[in-house]
């Protein structure tokens, strides 16, 4: 018996080895070399996403539909002649996952920068190692203020607006056209929901704010939360949540009769998802029946407004190269952060290398599809600065109800933006 | 063959007066007898094996080692109480949990070494394991798979509630720990996480080798056979079954407390329920109640999503059936496995060495009669 | 007041959801003695069937009425293919076994259907009844739910106490090898039970899935809420199964209610413990017993 243990231990070691080299063992370099992933004809970048998994709902959309646009940028030429591969892999949203498959990505893969890692739970646990690397960290595709550190994090990039500034400019819209009015906020309890209400509490006054009920991802009824902000008389409703909670929430309200002002972040409002998850409900009425009149915001044009150049042009790449996926406003998330990672690259010159991709957004990139500038600075690392305000039409449309308004994560004021959002170019190159 | 039995006398021998024959050259002992030193002697044989390892394969397959590694702590405990001491336990990754906001709290708040964190955990985790062990002393079966279940599942609650010590949803982050500078400056930190955590295996291994083939093991797989015998043998069914689970929960805690220091974090999204149905995969399919099985379900566990990766990404499908046909080939690969090799990967090891043993013994009674004596002599 | 009420019948109508769950597992384990970890995974596919079903036909009942067939066939396929070659050995073989075949499940369902959750229809208004001039948190849809769930426990309860078949099944279970000298087609009675069970949760997956919306992973959490409650309840039992499912409904809404929603899955936890405790088999332990 005792031989077993030795042997088979012994065999275990070796079949470890052979499956070690079976899968693909790398060199044992180290990343220095700032063109690593860059040949003469190609820029190879990595992302880590759910893909799979409870949290696989609409985030897994996101990279595909980047990589569609990449492929719809390589068929017209690439940039300076470079066709940019990017190699997504599922994390199933466990941190864990996420820093085996960055490792690989970095390691293995040999990234020249990691793009649009999503997910404010899984990148957190990455970031020191990529910047320690000297990985570009581009476009976080989360909107925690963690990311906009230039000074401690020269090489991690965020993209969308944070959740403090979006919850600043919704609450500054509700503390003017609602004041005096009775808010309840509804919010999923991790950083997202957090700190849309951590922003909209440096606007709207403590006094109007009678109940704030956090729910956990994952829970099956949002009951006992609505219930409770019914009781509080709330005649504001705040939602910050994902789409299935949104939904979640609109069906508990109608079922409680409970009719209040909606406002819903830009998160959870997306009219194609919602409606789909209420079309069951509405029985001959528009499928967004529940959401319509809600206020939100936006930073990018509405998937649903095919005469904006920006939305024709992600359509057209959507058709060519992806067309059985949903069209909705993952994909126009996907395709735009997709965008400015081609002007970062065009920005980077003929020979990119880590650093001067890194230093060409730090220069400051043109928004692209968005309605707002970008804050890319050498300490400001934020990505958009702020939205604009939204309605839902009847017709379950997003409606622009507002400028664009810009801010800072802080407690600085809320400007106005004037330039007007420019026009796609046709080719899908900057 | 039990023990204390009283051997049987060899038949008569062709020649007279010469004794029974040596027994055949795969049969000598070569190893010392006392579990011990025989133990210490394996470790550090699979030490020598396992720096080979990783210094041959470069710093991402030097992470999936020290992965393997902390699997095979937790994995090792986990088959001490379900294969040992057959009681089936589905939280052990909320046990691993507990390890690892251990070493992350000890090492990130109140600047512990990592040595000290280690040990501390191992210990913390032994005491939850105490806890956990007392409930599950009264319930049997699915009751218990019940219980353990629902502690994987709610214990992660408590990472939410009190965000300010345990860092809610996104957790903790500790600073990995760095290479010495004796070993050179470009030395890769993954090597030098793959050596602790490589130690940290080899310390559980000669630990619960000693314990498997001492009073405790058999202690424990009494209890597993029959608990009346046991009982009255002279045991404590309650205090050995409890005692099993502060062993593997120790083993588990371990584990965490590695798995924080490989990848940097303690966070709920890494101890979900799935890790803890991994965990009883890993000892059920690895070949349960040994330490070699806890290696093959380590290796099961760190590379069957590798391989079923690679195998899915050979082709070019559209993206909704790409990323999900992992999943698809790991069920049907496992589902095959243990329909196959219903005793585990080490069990159909052994039996296949029996088989051949038999096969190449080929002298019939005499040499089977032989074997029982020296198998007789050795256990008297 | 009102919003305890309405924390009440959120508990009930919940409650309900977990106790069809529950008599799946319950109906399994009473019929082969494993614990099948895979039901989540057995009704959600069954549930995406109902929804295209519905889908291309419009009508709800057709739905309904697949759903059902197509989980009696899906056990019955379940039980001979799979579970008929892990049945005799360890039995924690036969978890491994349901654990691979729901990861199998997730993935083909994800592969076939992808990941984007998807609207069913309830067959009766989500519309709150009105008591004393207001809207409570109880619809026709829940009351539905309820008399389905209640009906189907009741029909295996007379099934398995006043019928041939149900002696049979429960030979089969307990004392297969007396079963047979009896003239009992064992296997037979094992196929009839998965598929019974599977049935049964397709009935709490077309229950359940207006509230939760179908995807390949949305239903995993009613495993583990369904597998708590039957314990509660006691695996052997039908009748423990609802009143583990309306015990664990009730008490999670009030602990989301009062203490807060990251509390839950430790208050089921508490809960389980304390009914174990003290009655380490369940609250309806069947007058057999099976070890010391």
């Amino acid at each position: 018996m005792r031989h077993f243990v030795k042997y088979s231990c012994a065999t275990a070691a070796c079949l470890l080895t052979v499956g070690l080299a079976v899968s693909g063992c790398g060199s044992s370099s180290s990343s220095s070399g700032s063109t690593v992933g860059v040949t003469a004809t190609s820029v190879t970048i990595g992302s880590h996403t759910p893909l799979t998994g409870p949290a696989a709902p609409g985030y897994s959309e996101i990279d595909p539909a980047a990589a569609a646009y990449f492929k719809y940028i390589n068929s017209q030429g690439g940039i300076y002649g470079r066709k940019i591969n990017l190699i997504y892999k599922d994390d199933m949203y466990n941190p864990a996952e996420t820093v085996t498959v960055t490792k690989e990505l970095v390691l293995q893969d040999k990234i020249f920068a990691m793009y649009a890692g999503l997910g404010t739970p899984t990148h957190t646990k990455v970031v020191a190692y990529l910047n320690a690397e000297h990985v570009p960290d581009l476009f976080v595709a989360s909107g925690c203020p963690c990311w906009d550190n230039g000074t401690t994090q020269p090489w991690t990039f965020g993209w969308q607006p944070s959740y403090q500034i979006e919850g600043k400019i919704l609450g500054q819209y509700i503390a003017q056209h609602f004041a005096g009015k009775k808010v309840g906020v509804f919010y999923q309890d991790d950083d997202f929901g957090q700190g849309g209400l951590a922003g909209l509490k440096e606007e709207v006054p403590a006094s109007a704010i009678v109940s704030t009920q956090p729910y956990q991802p994952g829970t099956t009824t949002v009951a006992p939360q609505i219930t409770a902000i019914k009781s509080a008389g709330a005649q504001v409703l705040v939602d910050f949540t994902t789409p299935i909670y949104t939904a979640l929430e609109r069906l508990t309200s109608f079922t409680l009769g409970y009719k209040a002002q909606l406002v819903i972040g830009n998160v959870g409002i997306d009219p194609t998802t919602v409606g789909a998850l209420l079309a069951s409900y509405s029985k001959g009425k528009a499928s967004t029946a529940l959401i319509e009149g809600a206020i939100s915001d936006d930073y990018l044009p509405s998937p649903t407004d095919t005469s904006n150049s920006w939305i024709a042009l992600f359509k057209k790449v959507h058709d060519q190269y992806e067309a059985s996926a949903p069209f909705d406003g993952n994909t126009v998330y996907g395709m735009a952060q997709a965008y400015t990672f081609a002007e970062a690259l065009m920005k980077a010159g003929k020979n990119p290398t880590r650093q001067g991709i890194v230093n060409a957004v730090e220069s400051g990139l043109p928004p692209g599809p968005g309605l707002v500038p970008f804050r890319y600075t050498k300490t400001e690392h934020g990505g958009y600065g702020g939205v604009a305000m939204t309605t839902i039409n009847k017709n379950g449309q997003i409606v622009f109800i507002g400028p664009p308004l810009v801010t800072n994560p802080g407690s600085g004021p809320i400007t106005q933006y004037t330039t007007a959002q420019a026009t796609a170019p046709a080719n899908g190159l900057p | 063959m039990s023990v204390g039995a009283k051997p049987r006398q060899p038949p008569a021998q062709p020649t007279a007066g010469t004794g029974a024959a040596p027994p055949p050259w795969w049969r000598r002992p070569r190893l010392p007898q006392q579990t011990l030193a025989r133990s210490i002697l394996l470790a550090l044989v699979f030490g020598v094996v396992l720096y080979i390892v990783s210094e041959l394969f470069g710093p991402f397959n030097d992470l999936r080692l020290a992965t393997g590694a902390y699997y095979f702590a937790a994995l090792a405990g986990l088959t001490i109480v379900t294969g040992l001491n057959g009681q089936i336990s589905l939280g052990h990754g909320a046990l691993m949990m507990v390890g690892a906001y251990t070493t992350a709290l000890l090492i990130g708040r109140e600047g512990w070494a990592l040595a000290p964190a280690l040990v501390a955990s191992a210990l913390t985790t032994g005491a939850v394991g105490a806890l956990l062990g007392g409930v599950a002393a009264r319930l049997r079966g699915p009751y218990l798979a019940g219980a353990t279940l629902a502690f994987a599942v709610g214990l992660p609650a408590l990472a939410y509630q009190y965000p300010n010590t345990f860092g809610g949803a996104n957790g903790l982050e500790i600073n990995p720990p760095t290479p010495p500078s004796a070993l050179g400056a470009n030395f890769p930190l993954e090597r030098w996480q793959a050596w602790i955590a490589c130690f940290g295996a080899l310390i559980v291994y000669v630990l619960l080798a000693n314990l498997l083939h001492g009073r405790s093991g058999r202690a424990f797989r009494a209890v597993r056979d029959d608990e009346v015998a046991a009982q009255i043998a002279g045991l404590n069914v309650g205090r050995t079954q409890v005692a099993a689970f502060v062993v593997s929960a120790a083993c588990a805690g371990l584990g965490g407390g590695l798995l924080a220091m490989v990848d940097s974090l303690a966070a709920p999204g890494a101890f979900t329920l799935t890790l803890s149905l991994a965990l009883i995969t890993g000892v059920v399919v690895g070949g349960l109640g040994s330490l070699a099985g806890a290696v093959w379900g380590a290796i099961v566990l760190v590379m069957l999503p590798v391989w079923t990766g690679d195998i899915a990404g050979a082709f070019s499908l559209p993206t909704q059936i790409q990323s999900n046909l992992p999943l698809i080939l790991y069920g049907l690969i496992l589902i095959g496995v243990i329909v196959a090799v219903p005793e585990g990967i080490q069990g159909a090891l052994r039996a296949g060495a029996s088989a051949a043993e038999r096969r190449l013994g080929g002298r019939g009674h005499k040499l089977a009669s032989e074997n029982l004596t020296n198998a007789a002599q050795k256990e008297g | 007041m009102s919003r305890f009420l309405d924390l009440t019948l959120n508990g009930v109508s919940t409650g309900m959801i977990y106790a069809s769950v529950a008599l799946a597992l319950v109906l399994i384990w009473r019929a082969t003695r494993i614990v099948n970890f895979a039901q989540g995974g057995m009704l959600m596919v069954t549930t995406f069937v109902a929804l295209a079903v519905i889908n291309k036909t419009g009508s709800y009942w057709l739905g309904f009425f697949v759903a059902l067939a197509s989980g009696l066939i899906f056990g019955a396929l379940v039980e001979r293919v799979l579970i008929r070659r892990v049945e005799g050995g360890p039995p924690l073989n036969a978890v491994i076994a349901t654990l691979a075949l729901l990861i199998l499940l997730q993935g083909a369902a994800g592969a076939i259907w992808s990941a984007t959750p998807r609207s069913f229809p309830p067959p009766f208004s989500i519309r709150g009844y009105v008591i004393n001039g207001h809207r409570v948190l109880f619809s026709p849809n829940d009351l539905f739910t309820v008399i389905a769930v209640l009906g189907v426990a009741l029909g295996l309860f007379g099934l398995f106490k006043r019928t041939d078949v149900g002696l049979r099944m429960r030979a089969s279970a307990f004392a297969p090898g007396i079963a047979r000298l009896e003239g009992v087609r064992v296997g037979r009675m094992l196929t009839f039970g998965w598929a019974l069970a599977a049935m049964a949760g397709s009935l709490a997956g077309v229950l359940v899935a207006p509230a939760v919306f179908v995807g390949p992973n949305n239903f995993d959490p009613l495993l583990v809420f369904g597998f708590t409650a039957a314990v509660i309840g006691g695996l052997d039992s039908p009748l423990g199964a609802i009143v583990g499912g309306l015990i664990l409904g009730l008490c999670l809404s009030y602990v989301s209610g009062y203490l807060g929603s990251a509390l839950v899955t430790l208050g089921a936890l508490v809960i389980l413990i304390a009914v174990l405790m003290a009655r380490p088999s369940g609250l309806f332990t069947s007058t057999r017993t099976r070890s010391v």
